[in-house]
């Protein structure tokens, strides 16, 4: 080979930024987190149930919030209809935190997870949690 | 033709993905084979590609001048565009391999009033750029698939990627600019008769491969949503070699994954492995300094020579008598003289003769 040194210098230097993923990954156990759903108020619904079903708030939970965000503030509606037909007031702290109060094992747990870190609360103020 | 047919390719590997999953439920196939597969095609094929091209000899010194070469002292060298050094040369592949310095260069020509002319064209210089920069952190930013938890750097490339807070989830400009820009690269392909003339179907077919890539990717995160979660657990147990396959991930998912595998499996057999063969190309890699040191043809084997000396030494007999001058007379000294002076007298007989 031609200029041998150099050219297995950069194979090698691809070759590590091409196992960049594999680091420290190998045989670790695969654990996907489970958002909990056991607060108080939880605890206390009779029909535990979501504004919309779960597959939905799973996947689309973030446009919801996007256009909740929208309906209250642009556009003065504080009323959300659900697809089943019960109305709920359009609020992020007073809807949606006051049952899933648990924010560090409700929503950080996903997000930390996927690696996502969602703009709420740079308005928003978090709720106050027990350490 | 080669645009039809590749789009044709396209949507034919889409469809496979979509039959092989949603109709078949080949969820293992698509989601653990084939990436494995993909992966390993492309880190094998491309070492290989480079390891062949490092046996290649390069015979000559064939590094282009874009500037004034190193001359003399009071002549400004153009130290990038024309290096003399080693550290030149590494000034000018970064400026090559980061900036595309050359295609900056680009020229346009036309027809204008029944003449031909010339001015710059900056446009695929740019497109090129957006889209290579853009693919580049597109990429980087799935390495939150690929560590637990994401790493750091993915985080703060998300975040300034995502500053303009459009939406949620929020609007990444590096996809929307790379789908751009890869799309402004196939309409300058179509569009320009002359680029046309010369595209063939593997010019056309990484772009809409790459398009289909972006629109999935997209369409995957603002559009038909997959769960991401478990898109994760899917990535994580691939680079764990504990691969499992979650349930409900989407059959979008499974047609981006096959197309990304496509794009690594064709990577190392196509075009694309320029992004290897830059770093080895004898004309930005080498210095201009042809003049300063001796190019060594590595081809080059012991050839017999036989110099003018040597030469001389068979003949020198056969010369002097035949009046032929040499170099180094014979020990009959007083013939070389007189076959000298003979000579110079021959030569100015000559023209009298002739007339």
């Amino acid at each position: 080979m031609y200029n041998g040194g150099k050219i297995i210098l950069g194979i090698v230097i691809f070759l590590a930024l091409a196992a960049f993923p594999f680091y420290g990954d190998i045989g670790k156990a695969n654990v996907t987190p489970e958002p909990n759903l056991d607060t108080p108020e939880i605890r206390k619904l009779e029909e535990k149930k979501c504004v919309e079903p779960e597959e939905f708030m799973k996947a689309e939970h973030m446009s919801l919030l996007n256009k909740w965000r929208d309906l209250a503030v642009r556009d003065e509606t504080t009323v959300y209809v659900a697809s089943d037909g019960e109305s709920y007031n359009i609020s992020l702290q007073n809807t949606c935190m006051r049952c899933h109060s648990n924010k560090k094992e409700f929503c950080d747990k996903c997000h930390e997870y996927a690696g996502v870190s969602p703009y709420c609360w740079d308005c928003h103020l978090a709720p106050k949690e027990g350490k | 033709m080669g645009a039809l047919f590749s789009l044709a390719a396209v949507l034919l590997l889409s469809l496979v993905a979509y039959v092989g999953v949603e109709l078949i439920g080949m969820r293992s196939f698509f989601g653990i084979v084939i990436p494995y597969v993909a992966v390993l095609t492309i880190i094998v094929g491309v070492v290989y590609r480079v390891i062949t091209w490092g046996k290649s000899p390069v015979p000559f010194a064939i590094s282009t001048s874009c500037g004034q070469q190193k001359s003399l002292p009071w002549i400004n060298q153009s130290k990038l565009d024309n290096p003399s050094t080693t550290s030149g040369v590494i000034g000018r592949m970064a400026l090559e391999i980061l900036l595309f310095r050359s295609l900056f260069r680009n020229n346009t020509s036309e027809l204008r009033e029944g003449r031909l002319a010339y001015s710059s064209g900056k446009w695929l210089w740019l497109a090129a750029l957006a889209f290579h920069w853009t693919f580049l952190i597109v990429l980087i930013r799935h390495m939150r698939f690929f560590a637990n938890p994401s790493p750091a750097f993915v985080s703060a490339l998300e975040s300034l990627d995502g500053f303009l807070q459009i939406g949620a989830p929020r609007l990444f400009l590096t996809g929307a600019i790379l789908l751009v820009a890869v799309s402004y690269l196939l309409y300058r392909r179509l569009a320009v008769r002359t680029v046309r003339y010369i595209s063939l179907a593997a010019d056309y077919f990484p772009l809409f491969l790459i398009i289909a890539i972006a629109t999935t990717g997209i369409l995957m995160r603002y559009f038909i949503k997959v769960d991401i979660v478990s898109v994760k657990e899917l990535t994580m147990g691939l680079i764990g070699f504990s691969p499992v396959i979650p349930e409900g991930i989407g059959v979008i998912f499974y047609i981006h994954v096959f197309l990304v595998s496509t794009l690594f499996v064709y990577f190392p057999f196509s075009k694309l492995v320029h992004a290897g063969g830059v770093f080895l190309s004898p004309t930005r890699n080498l210095a201009n300094d042809s003049r300063m040191k001796r190019h060594i043809n590595p081809w080059n084997y012991p050839v017999k020579l036989h110099p003018y000396e040597e030469y001389e030494d068979d003949f020198r007999e056969k010369m002097e008598n035949a009046g032929i001058p040499v170099e180094i007379p014979s020990a009959k000294a007083p013939a070389a003289a007189e076959s000298e002076s003979g000579n110079e007298t021959n030569d100015a007989e000559i023209p009298v003769g002739e007339e």
